[in-house]
């Protein structure tokens, strides 16, 4: 039913609305997938320092100094994917 | 001492994430007339305008980051790993929302402000990570040869 919906409105849609229909979608993939990736890594990264710094309370700057660090590192992912995001919806 | 003893516990001393931040925000204003006079000839004056608000939104987030590492540091290392996460979160979304905000001003011209976005981002984070030393100890940061001279014997 649903399908045939789809069908309905992607034959009433001229080819430019849906090449913008397409690019909105990819655009939101992008964003999407882009923020997941760095979401599960942040929380690897910073679950591992905590257990570090709860082993090792003497170590704390150092460890946090590194999380920092990776944190950021890591979100350049999500800012990249989020670049990719404005391009692709806005340009 | 049990697991949820220890993650329970605030974390003494001071926050590296400061210093690391401060100093990626005064290497960011160093560098920030370069990058904006090199994509003001690129993309005039809009690009110029699009790259220093880029500049801005980069800079904003690292020090929002650092805020609420070193706030939550205070606390617990529970709340820290629940702001890195949320923070996270919420700092995607306020990215989102300061482009968003701005993306159908007659100023901004989106390329010269996505490219300015990774590049600051990422430039300013290796930047930073040449001056930190490789035995990362607190505070991490190389000693400057000013330093190095007053506490040699």
């Amino acid at each position: 039913m649903s399908a045939l919906v789809l069908a309905q409105a992607a034959a009433a849609s001229t080819p430019d609305e849906l090449k913008a229909q397409a690019g909105a979608t990819g655009a939101g993939m992008a964003y999407g997938l882009a923020a997941i990736g760095p979401g599960i890594g942040i929380g690897y990264l910073v679950g591992q320092s905590v257990q570090a710094m709860a082993r090792q309370p003497e170590a704390a700057g150092m460890v946090r100094t590194t999380m920092f660090l990776g944190i950021a590192f890591t979100e350049a992912l999500a800012l990249i994917g989020f670049v990719v995001f404005i391009l692709l919806k806005f340009v | 001492m049990s697991d949820l003893a220890l993650t329970s516990a605030a974390i003494d001393g001071p926050a590296p994430e400061a210093v690391l931040v401060r100093d990626m925000v005064r290497r960011g204003l160093l560098a920030a007339p370069a990058l904006i006079l090199v994509f003001g000839l690129i993309w005039g004056v809009d690009g110029a305008l699009s790259t220093a608000y880029a500049i801005a939104v980069v800079l904003v987030n690292f020090a929002l980051a650092a805020a609420i590492l070193a706030g939550s540091a205070r606390v617990s290392l529970a709340l820290m790993m629940m702001g890195a996460l949320f923070g996270y979160l919420l700092r995607l979304g306020l990215i989102f929302l300061a482009v968003w905000l701005v993306h159908d001003a007659s100023w901004v011209e989106l390329v010269p402000l996505g490219l300015t976005l990774i590049i600051t981002h990422l430039g300013l984070l290796l930047w930073e990570l040449k001056y930190v030393s490789a035995s990362l100890a607190f505070p991490a940061l190389k000693p400057s040869t000013a330093s190095k001279e007053t506490t040699s014997p």
